[in-house]
C-alpha cells in the first residue's frame, strides 16, 4: 500500500511540475487546447444534428402508440386504406377508447410547396389530414396560438417548427392547397416532435380537395398500454380482411430517421477523425516541447531515483489534462453554438421537410471528451517514452 | 588511499572500481574516456577528483552514481555491484544510497526550496509528517530554514546550491556525489559551500566524492586524485 502511495506520489509530483510549468509554454499549450477544442466542436456539432433529427422524429412517439400501414409499405406515402379497413383497425383489441369512441385517427398525407424563410426557395411541406381522435392519439399536442381548425372546414393549424421555417404560415395568413387558399387558424407544438413540421387539417376535407374519396394512408392509434401492442398487432396481422403492417410509432420514426442520421454520423465521425489526426500532431508537438524544455529536470528526477514508468505516466497524465481542457472547452463551445439551433432538412423517406433542433446531448459531450482524451494520450505517449529513455548523464548537462 | 592496483580488503571500501573502461561512440568513432581504471574510496572520505576538461571526471562520477554503465570492468558501491543492475533496480539503488549535488543546482523552478528538498523523500516510505521533519532538519543543516518557502528564482546562487545540498543529504545517503558544486559560484559563495561539505564530512561522517577543476576546492578534501586522459594518478599532471 505504501509502495503504491509512494509511486502515485512520484507521479503526482511530476504532473504537478508539468502543470505548473505550463505558463512557460502557454503558446504551444493554448494552440493544442484550441486544436482539440476544434475537433470536439466539429464532432459534437455534427453529431448534434443527427441527435436532434432523431430526437425530433421520435420525441412525440409514446410507447403506447402505434401506426398501421398497408403491408409492404415503408412510409405513409406508399400506404393506403379504405374506410372499412380503417374501421376494423379502430375496433381491434388493444386500442384505447375515449368518451367519443376508439382513440384511432385515420390520416392522409400529402405534400404542398411553401417557401423557406431562409432561402425563399420552395420546399416540400407535409399537409396531414387527421380525424378528431388525432389530438388524443398524440397527447403532447398543444395549441400555442390561434385555435383548432373547425371540422369540415378548409382551415389548417400549423406546427411551430413549420411556422418558424416556412414563410406565410402565421395565424391569419392563407396557404395554397390545390387551387384554393386555406386560412391558418392556429399554431401548435408537439414536444419538439415530427408533427411540429407538419400542417394539419380535417382528413375528410383533405380527401375532398385531393379527390381521394374515402381513402386514407395510415392509422394512428393510442393503445390501452404499451404491453397491449402485441395483442393489437396480432389481431390485425391475423385478420384475413386486412393486409397491414403494424409498428410502434417510436420504431416507425426511428426507422424513418435512420438513413439521414447514419449519413450525418458517418460524415461527422469522418471529418472529426481527420481533424483528430491533426490535433494529435498538435499534442505531440506540445508534449515534445514540454519534454525538451524540461530535459534537465526530468533527468534530475531520474538521477534522484524516480522511475521511468512514473515519468511516462506523469507526462501522459499531463497531456491528458491539456487534452481534457480542450475537450471541455470544445464541449462548452459546441453546446453554446449548437444546442437548440433550429434547422430543417429533408426526410428522404417522406420527401418532406422535417424541422428540428440540434441536440448537444450528454452522451455526445462524453463522446467529445473521450475523443479529446484519446488525442491527449496518443499525443503524449511518444514524447513521454522519449523523455524516459533519454540517457540521464547527458540529459543532466542540457541547459 | 591509493589509486591503481589497490589491495585493500573489500569490506574497507565504500566504493570499489576495478578495471573500468568507458568508451563513447561519436560520429562513427570510438572515444575512450576511461582506460582500465581502479579506485577505492573508504567510508568517511572526502575525495576530490580533479583533472582538465574532458578528462573523464564527470563520467567517472556518473559511473559511481549509477547514472551510466562502464563499457568494461566493475563498479561496487556500498557492497553492491551496480554495473549489472537493471535500470529499475539501479533507480531504486540510487534513491537509497546516493545524494547528488549538481553544478547548476538542478532545482525544480516551480517548487519551493522545501518541496525541492522533499523530492528524494517521495521515493521512500515516509509519511508526510516525517518527510516534513526530515526536510526541516536538512534545511537547518545548510542554514536555510528561513528560506524554506522561497522559490529557486528568489534565491542567490549560493543559496540554491545549499538547497541542492539539502536535497542531496535529506535521505541520509551512503554517498554524496558533487559535480563541480562551486563551479557556478563566486569565491565567497563557493567557500560557504565548501565549508558546508567539509562539515558534513567531518561532523557527520558523510562520504563525499567531489569533481572539481579548482585547486582551492580540492584543498578542502581529505584526498585528491587526478584524472588525465582516462587514467588516475595521485599527482597532478604537469
Amino acid at each position: 500500500m505504501n509502495t503504491l502511495m509512494n509511486w502515485l506520489s512520484q507521479i503526482g509530483s511530476i504532473v504537478k511540475f508539468g502543470l505548473l510549468s505550463i505558463p512557460q509554454r502557454r503558446g504551444a499549450v493554448a494552440a493544442t487546447v484550441i486544436g482539440i477544442a476544434g475537433v470536439v466542436v466539429v464532432l459534437v456539432g455534427v453529431l448534434s444534428i443527427a441527435a436532434g433529427f432523431r430526437r425530433a422524429m421520435t420525441a412525440s412517439a409514446a410507447p403506447d402508440s402505434a401506426i398501421v400501414l398497408r403491408s409492404g409499405a415503408d412510409t405513409e406515402m406508399v400506404s393506403g386504406f379504405g374506410r372499412d379497413q380503417v374501421r376494423l383497425i379502430a375496433d381491434a383489441p388493444g386500442v384505447a377508447r375515449g368518451p367519443k369512441g376508439p382513440l384511432s385517427s385515420a390520416e392522409l398525407f400529402v405534400i404542398i410547396n411553401l417557401p423557406k424563410r431562409s432561402t425563399g426557395t420552395d420546399a416540400n411541406v407535409p399537409l396531414r389530414g387527421v380525424e378528431p381522435a388525432a389530438t388524443a392519439v398524440r397527447d403532447q399536442l398543444t395549441l400555442v396560438s390561434g385555435r383548432m381548425f373547425e371540422w369540415g372546414r378548409t382551415e389548417v393549424i400549423v406546427g411551430a417548427g413549420a411556422a418558424r421555417e416556412f414563410a406565410g404560415l402565421e395565424v391569419g395568413s392563407q396557404i395554397k392547397v390545390g387551387r384554393a387558399s386555406w386560412p391558418v387558424v392556429g399554431i401548435f407544438t408537439a414536444n419538439g416532435g415530427v408533427a411540429e413540421s407538419e400542417v394539419w387539417t380535417d382528413a375528410a376535407v383533405l380527401q375532398g380537395a385531393y379527390n381521394r374519396g374515402q381513402s386514407f394512408q395510415s392509422v394512428y392509434t393510442r393503445l390501452t398500454s404499451a404491453e397491449a401492442f402485441q395483442t393489437f398487432k396480432d389481431a390485425l396481422t391475423t385478420n384475413p380482411q386486412l393486409s397491414v403492417k403494424v409498428l410502434r410509432q417510436s420504431d416507425y420514426y426511428a426507422e424513418q430517421s435512420e438513413t439521414l442520421t447514419r449519413l450525418i454520423t458517418t460524415l461527422g465521425v469522418l471529418i472529426a477523425s481527420l481533424m483528430a489526426i491533426g490535433a494529435v500532431f498538435g499534442a505531440l508537438n506540445t508534449m515534445y516541447s514540454a519534454v525538451a524544455t524540461r530535459t534537465r529536470e526530468i533527468a534530475t528526477l531520474r538521477a534522484l531515483g524516480f522511475g521511468r514508468g512514473a515519468i511516462v505516466i506523469a507526462l501522459m497524465v499531463e497531456s491528458l489534462v491539456i487534452a481534457l481542457l480542450g475537450g471541455a472547452l470544445g464541449g462548452a463551445l459546441a453546446y453554446a453554438a449548437f444546442n437548440n439551433f433550429q434547422a430543417a432538412t429533408m426526410n428522404w423517406q417522406s420527401f418532406s421537410q422535417v424541422t428540428f433542433a440540434f441536440a448537444v446531448t450528454p452522451p455526445l459531450l462524453v463522446q467529445g471528451i473521450v475523443l479529446a482524451s484519446l488525442i491527449g494520450l496518443i499525443g503524449g505517449l511518444l514524447p513521454a517514452i522519449r523523455a524516459a529513455r533519454q540517457p540521464i548523464a547527458s540529459a543532466l548537462r542540457e541547459l | 588511499m591509493s589509486t591503481t592496483n589497490e589491495t585493500q580488503p573489500q569490506d574497507s571500501a565504500l566504493v570499489r572500481i576495478e578495471g573500468v573502461e568507458k568508451t563513447f561512440r561519436r560520429a562513427s568513432e570510438d572515444v575512450h574516456v576511461l582506460a582500465r581504471l581502479d579506485l577505492v574510496v573508504p567510508p568517511g572520505e572526502f575525495l576530490a577528483l580533479m583533472g582538465p576538461s574532458g578528462s573523464g571526471k564527470s563520467t567517472l562520477l556518473n559511473l559511481i552514481g549509477g547514472l551510466d554503465r562502464p563499457t568494461q570492468g566493475s563498479v561496487t558501491v556500498a557492497g553492491e555491484r551496480i554495473d549489472t543492475l537493471s535500470d529499475r533496480r539501479l533507480a531504486d539503488w540510487r534513491a537509497r544510497h546516493i545524494g547528488f549535488v549538481f553544478q547548476l543546482y538542478n532545482l525544480m523552478p516551480v517548487l519551493t526550496a522545501e518541496r525541492n528538498v522533499e523530492l528524494p523523500l517521495l521515493l521512500t516510505h515516509l509519511g508526510k509528517a516525517e518527510r516534513q521533519k526530515h526536510v526541516a532538519t536538512a534545511l537547518a543543516m545548510v542554514g536555510l530554514s528561513h528560506r524554506a518557502k522561497h522559490y529557486p528564482r528568489t534565491l542567490s546562487g549560493g543559496e540554491q546550491q545549499r538547497v541542492g545540498i539539502a536535497r542531496g543529504i535529506v535521505t541520509d545517503p551512503t554517498l554524496l556525489l558533487c559535480d563541480e558544486p562551486t563551479g557556478d559560484l563566486d569565491r565567497k559563495a563557493g567557500d560557504e559551500i565548501l565549508n558546508l561539505l567539509q562539515a558534513l564530512n567531518r561532523e557527520h561522517g558523510k562520504t563525499i566524492i567531489m569533481v572539481t577543476h579548482d585547486p582551492h576546492a580540492s584543498a578542502r578534501a581529505s584526498r585528491t586524485v587526478y584524472l588525465n586522459k582516462g587514467r588516475l594518478s595521485n599527482e597532478p599532471v604537469s
